[in-house]
């Protein structure tokens, strides 16, 4: 299964948040795999499970959220069999944070320590993974990793309150990018800014990407901006992922009734106008999921047997998959 | 490393031009702030006693007539006149005259040891205080702070749960009463330490070794006492804004980031935790003071607190208001040092009084 | 939704602890009436300086009074002056507070000033002055003080919290229909501030029940009116430490101890309640997460 194409592969991973009462499934049996320097896009309303995937991706989830079954198997650029980083102790794992998975936040406002220098939080991840670089050194690698997403290198001496938004999250994006890591998990980053800044970032990743070649997780509720920026696109609803495709195909025919919903609710940018339409409903409570598709509630093409079984990930196409009980009907019509 | 693209680099606010005046401006308006309230508190010094009703002034010599079972002499009807005003005297007159009297530090005159200037007193009292207090306030923030720190980072651990409700319980015992405990256990049953006093009497007094000893020996118990009751504050505040400031997203950052756990908790979370309890040193600073007195009756230590205790009971209202006065004084001299310690550890410094 | 506070052990273990005391202040002379049938300023002069025995069950001081009933009887003195002082400084916290947190401006500068001259003075030797100066005072007066000079924490909250709730929507619109501030202020605002007004008046209690301790212990009260501080302070001029007397001293003492921590048991635990952060940090949250990362055997 190694393969030297695939930096990352998840398999059946569920996470739960532990309460009082019921435990909360947040995550359930999510698999995906991700191609060396491929950006994956995540999509889903708040409350999908997309936030919690991420914390469980980069292991920083706190209590009560605990990963209680599933696999995230991580492919050296070194050819050497992957590490499971779900299963790592603490003390191992310190080896491939940063080097490996990185993440930028949605916030870097908030992501940044505010009384430290910009500089300094750049160089403590720097010589956290390389003894041998001295102070000196690791500021002036600061400096021009700053350079590298267009912020002027003089600015590591400054606070993070002192730099403008835009600027704070490129400044994120060049901390994530420290170490050389792999893949680089981002979390909404471009909520926080206008969107000319938005623009301007994407783009910035989009060639760094290209140029330093690491792979990207993409969170977002924005369908619209994953459809322009990834490869592919998972959507996940209820802590599962329901269709998982190539952006294109995605687009152009998407087979889950919620991908459909999603797609429609907003106006397409580089396409003629269609009619627009919301998803009726909102996100169910996790703590009592419907049986058996969660979405049955709110979908306009529930058929019999919706609200009974499960409906898994099956292919509907090349590389195109989906959980919907309307697929595998029509497939078996046909 | 790549090439650099070229985006304009958009214009951010506070250039390293601004940095410093800032922080100084900072320090400046505080400056400003304790001056004011230094002002207020020698004003009331000088308002309180003229604002009591009746005549507090003939009410006193009454009552050291008949507790003396003598005439007062004049000296002494002369320093309480001065105390209250002499009511031909034009008001605006005695304020700058007592302005000009604090200003060559000349207190008045003490009404049980007459003519001893209460400065004299006061000066003889203040050095142990001093002594007594910064040191129990120094060690009683940092304890309390480490403690929080830790209980706070393992949140929920056996420490936790265990220290913090017991520092609940510790932090509402009275000062005063946690004295008597100390005093009965470690002097009394235990005989470990001396049951009154700040050094050896037998000791002649000097920067020599035994008696130096012996101070320590003698200030154990009060310091203690002080630590013990005075640390629960800053230990529940520490917890409390670690547990919340571990959250950030700056601290999970700094954890993906894959630095050790130390450096995560000093540099990230206990560094931003700590900035509340700093600013919070105000509020409880005066209660540490306060406390702080009234342990030292316990112990009869030979600081101000006891003076004041002395002066309360023979009604010498001269020194009382000296001891109100340096206490003042030495509390805002404390929270400027605080203030300035935060500017430092806090580059954003959000002006809020 | 109104009860959802009492969920927490907290919060639970310290009402009770605050509703004892409050029986104990309201029946304690009853109660040392009927069930002691001692009156707490009695002198056995048979029993001085005695020991808890099955006779005086915490012993009898120094006068040969009873110190469990004098105890009790303090109850009342205590949480008298607790009540008071806390009324009156948290009525001066939310006259101060909310109108410079709400109006801002010049009225905020003014008062924002007082408010912090008031936090940063040591107020204990300040209240010794104005008690000192008004001689012979009694419980009455005692807590006045107490309530005029320990208002300032409470009022910097509350002017912090009127603020933001200034910039509210909904203060917002009531303002444009016209509505006159001062009972908008007390109309619409301050129903907002109802729940950090009631931990706001616990903690005025706790610390007025503190003060009056302290003011008591120093010789300034009413000596004919008993209260836990009196007690301690007859026990400290009777040098009851050097005698070995513990039983006078250490149950007036336990019980302000006992009552602040309830207090402070209530403030934590509301605490807990309204920041989830907290919350998570609970005993059981973390045991419960520990366990189900056990069940699955990975991280350590």
């Amino acid at each position: 299964m190694t393969n030297t194409r695939t930096v990352l592969e998840v398999r059946g991973l569920d996470v739960e948040y532990v309460t009082a009462d019921l435990p909360v499934r947040a995550c359930a049996d999510v698999s995906f795999t991700l191609g060396r320097g491929e950006i994956l896009g995540v999509a889903g309303e708040s409350g999908s499970g997309k936030s919690t995937l991420i914390t469980a991706l980069t292991r920083l989830q706190r209590p009560p959220a605990v990963t209680t079954a599933g696999e995230i198997l991580f492919h050296g650029r070194d050819g050497a069999p992957p590490v499971d980083l779900a299963a790592l102790d603490a003390r191992e794992l310190r080896r491939y944070r940063w080097t490996a998975v990185s993440i930028v936040m949605q916030s870097a406002m908030d992501a940044l320590n505010p009384v430290m220098r910009i500089g300094a939080q750049f160089a403590d991840a720097l010589r956290a993974h390389d003894k041998a670089l001295d102070k000196r050194a690791a500021w002036v690698r600061a400096a021009e990793l700053l350079a590298m997403v267009g912020i002027s290198g003089d600015r590591v001496r400054d606070y993070p309150h002192q730099l403008s938004g835009g600027m704070r999250q490129r400044a994120a994006i060049a901390l994530a990018l420290a170490c050389r890591p792999q893949l680089v998990v981002m979390d909404e980053p471009t909520t926080a800014v206008d969107v000319v800044m938005q623009r301007q970032i994407l783009a910035q990743v989009l060639r760094l990407r290209r140029e330093l070649g690491f792979a990207v997780v993409f969170v977002t509720h924005d369908l619209s901006l994953l459809l322009e920026l990834a490869d592919r696109i998972a959507v996940m609803y209820a802590g599962r992922i329901v269709e998982l495709g190539s952006a294109a195909e995605l687009y152009r025919a998407p087979r889950h009734p919620y991908t459909q919903g999603l797609r429609d609710s907003f106006p397409p940018l580089h396409a003629p106008l269609r009619p627009l339409s919301g998803i009726p409903g909102s996100p169910p409570d996790l703590r009592r999921p419907p049986s058996g598709c969660a979405f049955h509630p709110r979908c306009a093409r529930r058929i019999e047997g919706c609200d009974a079984r499960l409906p898994l990930l099956e292919a509907v196409g090349d590389g195109h998959q989906a959980a919907c009980l309307f697929n595998t009907r029509e497939g078996a019509g046909r | 490393m790549t090439a650099t693209t070229l985006t304009p680099a958009d214009p951010a606010p506070g250039s390293a031009r601004r940095r410093v005046p800032r922080r100084w401006r900072f320090l400046g308006r505080r400056l400003g702030f304790y001056l004011a309230a230094a002002w207020s508190a020698i004003t009331l010094n000088f308002v309180l006693p003229r604002l009591m009703p009746g005549d507090p002034a003939a009410a006193i010599i009454e009552q050291l007539q008949s507790a003396g079972g003598q005439q007062v002499d004049v000296q002494t009807l002369e320093a309480i006149q001065r105390l209250f005003g002499n009511p031909d005297a034009n008001l605006w007159q005695q304020y700058w005259e007592y302005l000009g009297q604090l200003a060559t530090f000349d207190l008045g005159t003490s009404i049980t040891y007459f003519p001893t200037p209460v400065a004299d007193l006061v000066w003889q009292g203040l050095p142990w205080t001093m002594l007594l207090v910064g040191t129990t306030t120094v060690l009683g923030f940092l304890l309390g702070t480490g403690l929080g720190m830790v209980a706070g980072w393992r949140a929920g651990s056996r420490f936790d749960t265990l220290v913090s409700p017991l520092t609940i319980f510790v932090s509402a015992i009275p000062y005063f009463w946690m004295a008597l405990l100390g005093l009965w256990v470690f002097s009394f049953l235990l005989g470990w330490f001396p049951l009154s006093g700040g050094y050896d009497p037998d000791l002649p007094v000097g920067f020599n070794g035994p008696f130096l000893l012996s101070v320590l020996h003698y200030g154990a118990m009060p310091a203690a006492t002080i630590v013990f009751s005075a640390f629960g504050g800053w230990l529940l505040g520490m917890r409390n804004m670690t547990v919340t400031t571990v959250r950030e997203d700056y601290v999970l950052l700094a954890q993906a980031k894959g630095l050790s756990p130390r450096r995560v908790l000093l540099r990230y979370a206990a560094r931003n935790a700590m900035l509340p309890n700093l600013t919070g040193f105000a509020m409880a600073l005066g209660g540490v003071v306060g406390g702080a007195l009234l342990t030292e009756i316990v112990f009869s230590y030979p600081g101000i607190g006891y003076l004041m205790y002395a002066a309360l009971r023979q009604r010498d209202y001269p020194v009382m208001q000296a001891v109100f006065f340096l206490t003042t004084m030495t509390v805002l001299l404390a929270n400027l040092i605080a203030d300035s310690v935060y500017a430092l550890l806090d580059p954003r410094i959000r002006e809020e009084g | 939704m109104r009860t959802e506070f009492l969920r927490s052990w907290k919060v639970r273990t310290g009402l009770g602890g605050i509703l004892f005391f409050v029986l104990l202040a309201v029946l304690g002379p009853w109660l040392v009436d009927a069930l002691l049938g001692v009156d707490p300023r009695a002198n056995d002069t048979s029993a001085i300086a005695q020991p808890p025995s099955g006779e005086h069950l915490l012993g009898t001081n120094q006068f040969g009074e009873d110190v469990l009933a004098q105890t009790i009887a303090g109850a009342r003195g205590s949480m008298f002056v607790g009540f008071l002082g806390a009324a009156v400084g948290t009525v001066m916290a939310i006259l101060v507070g909310v109108p410079a947190g709400y109006f801002g401006g010049r009225v905020d500068a003014a008062l924002n000033f007082v408010t912090n001259i008031f936090l940063v003075m040591p107020v204990l030797p300040l209240i010794l002055i104005v008690a000192g100066y008004l001689q012979g005072t009694g419980l009455w007066v005692i807590a006045l003080i107490i309530g005029l000079f320990g208002w300032s924490g409470g009022a910097r909250t509350l002017r912090a919290q009127s603020l933001s709730l200034s910039g509210r929507d909904f203060v917002r619109a009531m303002q444009m229909l016209g509505e006159r501030g001062h009972r908008l202020v007390f109309a619409e605002v301050l129903p907002h501030l109802t729940g950090i007004i009631a931990s706001m008046f616990l903690h005025a209690m706790i610390g007025a029940v503190l003060a009056e301790a302290g003011l008591a212990f120093l010789g300034i009260s009413d000596a004919s009116a008993i209260s836990w501080g009196t007690m301690i302070q007859s026990a400290q001029t009777q040098s009851a430490v050097l005698r070995g007397l513990w039983w006078w001293f250490i149950p007036p003492g336990l019980c302000i101890a006992l009552i602040g921590t309830a207090a402070a048991l209530v403030n934590f635990g509301v605490d807990e309640l309204a920041n989830p952060k907290l919350r998570t940090a609970r005993r059981k949250t973390v045991r419960r997460t520990a366990a189900a990362l056990e069940k699955t055997g990975s991280q350590a």
